[in-house]
């Protein structure tokens, strides 16, 4: 039972359309992953829907969270929503917190705005929520300020944030992207073991594949503009059935097996005030033919579940990804 | 006392020293004094007396040795013009200054940093351009030029304001807004930049997504981070309380430390010229003293640097 | 058949920081004593987190920096001191491709004329003949002739990556080092910048080193791989082997921590604790703070590189289980 719904979100800068119709549920404690390469659009949708992007964007469709629609409502509406329904985290970790303010403040401002709590009652509450997104020693360090912090820890304090107003979702963006190897693992897992407590539904923007997989239950893959897949995240990665969910799949250098070549998609994303005609991925794509290249291909759901836009899937029988012992990952 | 502290005083007195020093070898390269204030007819032997007198005939090291053993006892040598002490000619000065460039200042602030931050919350609108219209005219019009004209409309043409003198508070109106309005230009114009710079961050973002209503995005945490530049600017302004009032004064006949540099100067008036850079230094050394203050007040991560000193 | 190209002996640097006027200067070890050797027409990965020194050792092997101690021997002759006439010289056989592109191009001239900037620099050609060395070079980084006029400013990422290495190219360098060269750019481009290496590296018998915190992409294109951890390599071998069966407690925490599709989370090694720190560095072994094995004598004892199953490795655990299976 999807609570987040959105149905032909467009949005347009200066009169050029980055965002072409997005259609979207999202269930109760449901992990979507939203996956693509940089300009795709999937951190625009994000910022649409809570209206957080400049006032020169014009934004189109609909947003609905419980039935209460988000695009056009008045300034206060969309407040309560934000922090309180949904909340969002950053790839930057370290300028998404302000610099002149301790980080216990900046937990308490939420605490104050969506649970009400004030003075002791929030001080404790945010140790409480420092000591659960695991910096140690928080009841000493609520009163440094970010730049005290490391990038993983800033990242924690903007996840206790988060999680101040008790939202049902939380939209991860690019949380990882900015830190290093083993501080991104210590921070996706911190991430799904939250989920797994608290039962909030949570949206994961990456370019990282396999962070996606890992911690999601389905993935939706954007480009230009468009959600070309979507699937269960085994289905997905088990067997991409676009063009462009194989070539991103292919072009990844494995960890283990073969060191040979690796396999580009050739060409680069388009720009979107020349996006060609048809299928946006149709220069890129090996077995475009001219209807793709006159006509842009509507998601449909497909036989195996998941939606799809494309007029040449990539055969539903090739397996993709076999571990070593020969199971299908 | 913190050891950054010290560092910041100590520097502060060698700025002094040097401004001194500088002052004090220009002022004996640039003329004799006793030619100017005897005038060019007086007799031979009363300027060799002059000369005498204020120990002009010395080499000039041994004047500046003089002169800094002078200072070290807090005494500023004596006018050579009015033979009164050097030092309180300028201080009896400096509260008619003062009472043009404090309300400027306060003009400064009070309409430069709103318009500005109104400017740059409205960024595009017909505000904003008028905003960057009227601040661009405000700090490229040189004073002079904008007192004389305001001297025409107001004094001459309207006879609504009186066009020099000190007798009553009519007689300040015009000479601080002639101060003010470039102030102005410059603090709207710094501030809008220094907001629109702000509201860009990704802490912004974060204070709105975290559903803080606009005005506490505002207040809370965009206008904190904002006042880190706008310091520096003011500190400036602060800085040239004393100093920046010279051709203001003059404009008007306002009988400032503007004033009083100009006659000084031009009487050769070494002990006067002296103290005065004096003062101006010591107050822009303040001055600069209360930015560093209040950056450490504002900015925790500077506060921090400093910690580790 | 291996030849040693460029090998670095007891590298060490530091910085000094700078406290003020009544401060008191400290100072940061960025690299702590590494040795190395580079073999001709290998390619040998640098892996590690930001704060190992990873990037520095790469600057020192290009006799960028000068070492604080220790020295760099090209060709078994020390490398003369910066900026001299004779390391000026040996610059046009040794180039730095760095992360940023748009960094590294000038905004004000075209991709042909910055790609011929070395013939000029170096003499090496003019006229007719250096544009015909540039069109060569834009072909065989897979440019166009048509983007020749363009400005920086024009391409895309991935095409701007092409113009540096293009350009780095253009003196026909024996050593090439990689500096997170293709850590901007999105999986699609990288794939192809990373072939477009391989493919130069075979044609030209290049020898690069190849610095990138991508523990996949390194091991797409490295025959051999060191992993650095505050300032000291901690594992040293072949890609194949490192990567199957990493054994130092750092690397298997490196290996383990890259997400895997469809795998999710449990397998993992969670490294607890903070990313290395080099102006706090830990007594003994750099990384006993969040080891899992560490014990008493790791926090004591700096361990040395020796060889242990066909790797090189640092750790006072394994050699102990070493001589236990010895």
């Amino acid at each position: 039972m999807s609570f987040i719904s959105i149905q032909g979100l467009t949005v347009a800068f200066d009169g050029t359309q980055v965002l072409h119709g997005i259609d979207l549920e999202i269930g109760r404690g449901e992990a979507l992953g939203l996956v693509g390469e940089s300009g795709c659009g999937k951190s625009v949708t994000w910022l649409a829907a809570l209206g957080l992007l400049p006032g020169k964007a014009r934004v189109g469709g609909s947003v609905k969270i419980d039935g209460e629609e988000l695009i056009g409502a008045s300034r206060t509406q969309v407040e309560r929503v934000r922090g309180k329904r949904i909340a969002m985290i950053f790839q930057d970790p370290s300028s998404s917190l302000n610099p002149v303010h301790r980080v216990g403040r900046q937990i308490m401002e939420s605490l104050t705005l969506h649970r009400g709590l004030k003075g002791q009652a929030a001080k404790a509450e945010a140790i409480r929520l420092m000591d659960l997104v695991g910096i140690p020693s928080a009841a000493t360090r609520i009163d440094l300020y970010p730049h005290e912090f490391s990038g993983g820890q800033c990242q924690r304090v903007m996840i206790a944030m988060a999680l101040a107003g008790e939202p049902d979702l939380l939209i991860a963006d690019e949380p990882t992207t900015a830190l290093d190897a083993t501080i991104q693992a210590q921070i996706l897992d911190l991430l799904s073991q939250i989920r797994a407590e608290t039962g909030m539904a949570m949206v994961l923007i990456s370019h990282d594949l396999g962070a996606v997989s890992a911690v999601c239950d389905r993935a939706a893959v954007m480009y230009a503009g468009r959600i070309v897949e979507m699937n269960d995240t085994a289905a997905l990665f088990s067997a991409p059935r676009h063009p462009y969910t194989r070539g991103l799949f292919d072009a990844i250098p494995e960890i283990d097996g073969d060191r040979g070549r690796l396999k580009p998609i050739h060409g680069t994303v388009p720009d979107p005030r020349a996006l060609p005609q048809g299928c946006a991925f149709a220069p890129r794509c090996g077995s475009a033919d001219t209807r793709c290249h006159t006509r842009s291909p509507e998601p449909q759901a497909g036989r195996e579940g998941g939606l799809l836009a494309c007029f040449h899937p990539v055969a539903w029988a090739v397996p993709l990804m076999t571990s070593p012992q020969g199971i299908p990952a | 006392m913190p050891k950054f502290i010290l560092a910041k005083l100590a520097r502060a007195f060698l700025t002094i020293m040097m401004v001194m020093t500088f002052a004090f070898i220009v002022l004996r390269l640039s003329g004799d004094p006793a030619q100017v204030l005897l005038g060019p007819d007086a007799p031979l032997d009363a300027v060799i007396a002059f000369r005498e007198r204020w120990g002009l005939n010395d080499p000039i090291w041994k004047q500046y040795l003089a002169y800094l053993t002078q200072i070290m006892r807090l005494d500023f040598g004596v006018s050579m013009r009015s033979q009164t002490p050097a030092i309180n000619l300028v201080l009896e000065r400096v509260p008619a200054t003062l009472a043009l460039t404090i309300p400027a200042l306060i003009l400064k602030l009070g309409i430069g940093i709103p318009a500005g931050v109104y400017a740059a919350l409205h960024r595009g609108s017909l505000a904003d351009r008028g905003v960057i219209m009227l601040s661009i005219f405000g700090f490229t019009i040189p004073s002079f030029v904008l007192g004389l004209v305001l001297v025409l409309i107001f004094a001459v043409s309207l006879t609504w304001l009186p066009s020099g003198g000190q007798d009553t508070y009519w007689h300040a109106v015009l000479p601080i807004i002639t101060l003010s309005i470039g102030g102005i230009g410059i603090l709207a114009r710094f501030s809008r930049s220094a907001m629109i710079e702000v509201l860009g961050q990704p802490y912004i973002r974060t204070a709105m997504s975290k559903g803080l209503p606009w005005r506490d995005v505002v207040w809370k945490h965009a206008l904190p981070n904002a006042a880190v530049p706008i310091v520096t600017l003011v500190g400036f302004m602060v800085g040239a309380l004393i100093a920046g009032a010279v051709v203001v004064e003059s404009i008007f006949a306002w009988p400032g430390v503007g004033r009083l540099i100009v006659i000084s100067v031009a009487n050769r008036d070494l002990a006067v010229v002296q103290a005065l850079l004096l003062v101006i230094a010591a107050s822009m050394v303040i001055a600069n003293l209360l930015v560093d203050v209040a950056y450490g007040l504002l900015d925790p991560r500077l506060r921090s640097k400093r910690a580790a000193h | 058949m291996t030849a040693l190209l460029l090998e670095a002996r007891g590298l060490v640097q530091q910085y000094d920081t700078s406290r003020g006027l009544f401060g008191r200067a400290t100072s940061v070890r960025a690299v702590d004593g590494v040795d190395l050797q580079v073999n001709r027409g290998e390619i040998l990965g640098i892996v590690g987190e930001s704060g190992s020194g990873k990037s520095t050792l790469g600057r020192m092997l290009l006799g960028l920096e000068r070492p604080h101690d220790g020295q760099v021997l090209w060709q078994g002759q020390p490398l003369p001191a910066p900026y001299s006439a004779a390391w000026r010289s040996l610059r046009a056989q040794m180039q730095l491709i760095f992360q940023d592109p748009l960094a590294a191009l000038d905004r004000r001239m075209t991709i042909a004329d910055q790609i011929g900037e070395p013939f000029i620099i170096h003499g090496l050609a003019k006229g007719a003949e250096a544009m015909a060395k540039v069109a060569g070079l834009m072909a065989r980084v897979g440019l166009r002739p048509d983007q020749a006029g363009r400005y920086p400013h024009e391409l895309s990422g991935g095409q701007r990556q092409r113009v540096v290495i293009a350009r780095a190219l253009a003196s026909s360098p024996r050593f090439i080092v990689c500096d997170e060269p293709v850590s901007a750019l999105d999986v699609s481009i990288q794939a192809q910048v990373v072939n477009l290496l391989r493919d130069l590296q075979e044609q030209s018998d290049l020898t690069m080193v190849f610095i990138s915190h991508d523990l996949k992409v390194v091991r797409n294109i490295c025959d051999r791989v060191a992993v650095m951890y505050l300032g000291r390599i901690v594992e040293e071998g072949p890609s194949d082997v490192i990567f199957s069966d990493p054994r130092h407690p750092y690397t298997q925490a490196l290996v383990s921590s890259i997400p895997k599709a469809g795998t999710g989370l449990s397998h993992r090694v969670i490294l607890q604790g903070e990313p290395p720190n080099p102006a706090a560095r830990p007594t003994g072994c750099a990384f006993h703070p969040r080891c899992g094995a560490a014990d008493r004598a790791c926090a004591l004892e700096v361990p040395v590189l020796e060889l242990n199953r066909g790797r090189l490795t640092a750790c006072l655990k394994l050699r102990a289980t070493g001589a236990q299976a010895a």
